[in-house]
Parts: structure tokens; C-alpha cells; sequence
């Protein structure tokens, strides 16, 4: 791996977002309007509003960068400038390393923002503010390694579309958000605890309510360890040598 | 090249071809579409999984870490990202080929593109993407060029001009290598291979080949060639 090469990637991935303002606002926007949106919704209910927005300010850079991720790699592969790429000495690692090293920097803007909105201006309350924030930026980062994993099995970007409700609506509807996973079914929380975003969720949740013992520890492990694989999983799918 | 054997999507598109190019020319792989220009190159440059048969490059197997840095390739269809600037584009596989920046004034030059630098490539012409391409392929000075169909689009007068340029590129030592489906390009090889339905049909200078078909005009050479090998396979 080489950071000259890494940081090239990096900056080249920053720059096509840079030409693409509207994306940018998107990013930036959407998730701000829909956490306006669920704090209007639970107006009358503050408490609802209070155990969903934590959790939220990670779960929605998690989607974006799902999306953005699929379809930015799988953009490289149908346009052959992945299979250029991989004719010159770059080397697997410092692609993927710049294209996290790029989104984790959307993701934290992302992350930030939401953040000052809600507990600025919504009255979100919790502990921990600036480790929330962190947490946000690493599911921002578990999103993105997913997505790249995801893109090598679309062929088409309509395929890598849907991805989104075929891989994330799952995890958000079983991570315990809508319903505690306590009061599912069993073999829906025996599937809920193989999906990594249980875990963000259960990590955000007790750094909310200030629980930070060994379990949100392990909850956290959890997320970076997946990060990690998919990241592993997705350089497989990255090869020199097509048929 | 021996016996290089390529199969894509269940049907075998190179059968077993051998050949060797010699540096410090231009040698020019020609044949109609569908013959297996493309899969050939991209053997070469060790993009292609060959099903057997050995590929050579610079006394390295093709693909090998090292080539990686001394082996360039121009795609097809341009592979740069359309939404970055021509400089931006070109500034990127500078910093990925360790290539330093004042290359890429030079590679402007060469492929004609001055003034174009802060435009944006999706809003260039089909033959000016090309040329960008070709500009990212030429930025670290590699001593294999694998330029496929690199004057698509081109207009006549520039055409000329990367023609010139591949020609001083081969006198400074460089390997170039050359597809192209239109025959009235195959005059501006040093040498030629001809190409078709996955066999190498002929090789040799173009002055080899009138002779050895008896016609001035290499289109003219080359049916005359298929109708040869059409009447000994049958």
C-alpha cells in the first residue's frame, strides 16, 4: 500500500463528489430533513423522539454511504476504469483505503451536522455527545464497506439499487428500533443477531442512555470487526484478472 | 506469446496464438470487429483470464507486479471518470503511476487536448475521451504501450500527428503496440499482425505482405489472405 496512492483516491473521490453539488446536498440534507421530520411526527410524544434519535444520527449515514458506496464502485467497474486501475501498480488496499478515507470525511460533515440539529435545535438529550458522533462516523464507515461489498453483485446500477431494501430495510426494521428486539419473535432475533447493524444500534443506544460497559464495548468491536471484513471481502471481489 | 488460448462466455475467441513483438517499433494488430483485438491486449497487460498459453512481456509473465509500472494501456472505450476535469483525471493516474505533474503538460500536447484542461470530460466528444485516455496511458513513459484503437474519432490531421508520436516513441525504444479495424492505418505500422476469428492469419512488415499476396492495396492483401486460408482449411 502506498499513502501517496491512497491519498490520490481519496482526493480524486472528494473531487467527483465536488462536481456533483446536488449529490453533496443530499447527503447533507436529507438526513437533517428526516430527523426534523420524526421529531415533528412524536411532537406530542418527546420520549419517542428520545429513544429513536440517537439511534437515527447513525443509521442514516449508514444508508447513504450503502448507496452512494454501491453505486460509485460499481460506476468503476461498468466504466473500466477499475480494470485500468488494476493495470497499474495501485494496489487493492489503497483504493479501497481512499474511497473510506473520502466518504468517512462525507460522513462525518453528515454526522456533524445532524448532530448540532438535533441537539441543538430538537433538544435531543444524551451523554457522551462527541463519542455518539464518533459512533455515527464508524456505521457511516460499515455502510460504505457493505456497499462496496454489495456492488460486486450488481451488474447493473438498477441491481445496485436495490440492494438498499433487499440488504439495509432488513436491519433497520429487526435492530430493535422499531419494536425491542426482546419482544420479537425468536427466530427474528436469532436473524437480527447476525446483522451488523443490531450491534451500531445497541452500541448507540447504551452510549445514550451512558451504559459504556463491556457489552457496548463488544457491540463496537462488533461494528469495526465487520467493517474490516466486508472491506477484506470487497478486495476479493477486486480482481486483476477478468474473463 | 505461445499457444495463448482465451475462452470468454463459453466460446474459445483466441485459439492457440503465437507471436512475438519485437521493441522499438510500432506494430500494428489489426482485424475486423469480433476478431479478438481487445482479449488479446488485454492479455497482454494481464487483465484477461487465458485459459492456456503463456504470455511474456519484458521477460516477466504479463500481469506481474513490475510490468504494472512499465506496461501502459489505453482501453477501448475511454476509461476515465466523466465527472472530473481533463487535468483532474490526469492528475490522478499521474499520482497512482508516480508520474510527475509537469507530464501532464506533455501528454496535453501530445494528444492535442491544451486548453481543454479544466473542462469537464463528460461534456468532451467521443474522440477527445479518447485522447484523454491516451494521455493517462503515455504519462509515466512506460516501455510497453498497449493502445487499443487509440485513433477513433480522431480527425485526420491528429491522426497523423499520434501517429508520428508513436513512431518517435518506438525510436526511443518503447514497444508499441497498436489495434485498429480499419486497414488504411495498417501502412503507418512497421509491422503488422494481422488478426482474425482468434487466429493470427499473417504477420510481417506491410512491404512483406504485398509481396507474399502479390496486391498493392493491404485491404486488397488482406482478403486475399482469409481467401487463402479459407481454401486450405475446407
Amino acid at each position: 500500500m502506498s499513502v501517496r496512492r491512497t491519498r490520490a483516491t481519496a482526493v480524486r473521490v472528494l473531487q467527483q463528489l465536488r462536481h456533483d453539488p446536488r449529490t453533496v446536498a443530499l447527503l447533507l440534507a436529507v438526513p437533517c430533513v428526516l430527523m426534523i421530520l420524526v421529531h415533528e411526527l412524536f411532537v406530542g410524544r418527546p420520549q419517542v423522539f428520545q429513544s429513536l434519535g440517537v439511534p437515527l444520527l447513525g443509521i442514516f449515514p449508514f444508508v447513504a454511504m450503502f448507496i452512494v458506496t454501491s453505486i460509485t464502485m460499481l460506476r468503476e467497474r461498468t466504466t473500466g476504469t477499475l480494470e485500468r486501475l488494476l493495470t497499474t501498480p495501485i494496489a487493492r488496499g489503497d483504493l479501497l483505503g481512499g474511497y473510506g478515507l473520502a466518504f468517512a470525511l462525507v460522513a462525518a460533515a453528515q454526522a456533524i451536522l445532524v448532530s448540532i440539529l438535533s441537539f441543538g435545535l430538537l433538544g435531543l438529550e444524551a451523554d457522551h455527545r462527541a463519542a455518539i458522533v464518533l459512533l455515527a462516523i464508524a456505521n457511516a464507515v460499515l455502510g460504505m464497506s457493505l456497499g462496496l461489498f454489495a456492488s460486486a453483485f450488481a451488474r447493473t446500477e438498477f441491481q445496485a439499487v436495490q440492494f438498499m431494501p433487499a440488504f439495509v430495510l432488513p436491519q433497520i426494521l429487526l435492530c430493535g428500533l422499531l419494536v425491542p428486539r426482546d419482544q420479537m419473535a425468536g427466530w427474528l432475533q436469532a436473524v437480527a443477531a447476525l446483522m451488523p447493524l443490531t450491534y451500531a444500534y445497541d452500541a448507540l443506544k447504551r452510549l445514550a442512555d451512558g451504559l459504556t460497559g463491556p457489552r457496548f464495548w463488544l457491540d463496537v468491536v462488533v461494528v469495526l470487526g465487520v467493517t474490516v471484513l466486508a472491506l477484506v471481502l470487497g478486495a476479493g471481489t477486486l480482481r486483476r484478472r477478468t474473463p | 506469446m505461445e499457444g495463448l488460448t482465451v475462452v470468454r462466455g463459453g466460446r474459445e475467441v483466441l485459439h492457440g496464438i503465437d507471436l512475438e513483438i519485437e521493441p522499438g517499433r510500432v506494430s500494428g494488430l489489426l482485424g475486423p470487429s469480433g476478431s479478438g483485438k481487445t482479449t488479446l491486449m488485454r492479455a497482454i497487460v494481464g487483465a484477461q483470464i487465458v485459459a492456456s498459453g503463456s504470455v511474456v512481456v519484458l521477460d516477466q509473465p504479463a500481469g506481474s507486479p513490475p510490468l504494472r509500472s512499465r506496461v501502459g494501456y489505453q482501453t477501448q472505450a475511454p476509461s476515465i471518470y466523466a465527472d472530473l476535469s481533463v487535468v483532474e483525471n490526469l492528475a490522478y493516474f499521474a499520482a497512482i503511476l508516480e508520474a510527475s505533474s509537469k507530464r501532464i503538460a506533455a501528454v496535453l500536447d501530445v494528444v492535442g487536448l491544451r486548453g481543454h484542461e479544466r473542462q469537464l470530460a463528460s461534456t468532451l466528444s467521443g474522440g477527445e475521451l479518447a485522447r484523454v485516455s491516451l494521455a493517462a496511458a503515455l504519462l509515466n513513459e512506460p516501455d510497453v504501450l498497449v493502445l487499443d484503437e487509440p485513433t477513433v474519432g480522431v480527425d485526420p490531421v491528429l491522426r497523423r500527428d499520434l501517429w508520428a508520436t508513436f513512431h518517435g516513441l518506438a525510436a526511443a525504444g518503447t514497444t508499441v503496440l497498436v489495434s485498429s479495424h480499419v486497414m488504411d492505418e495498417a501502412d503507418r505500422c512497421d509491422w503488422l499482425l494481422l488478426l482474425r476469428d482468434g487466429s493470427l492469419l499473417a504477420s510481417g512488415t506491410p512491404e512483406e505482405l504485398r509481396v507474399a499476396t502479390g496486391e498493392r492495396d493491404l485491404g486488397a492483401a488482406f482478403l486475399t489472405l482469409v481467401d487463402a486460408a479459407e481454401a486450405g482449411a475446407s
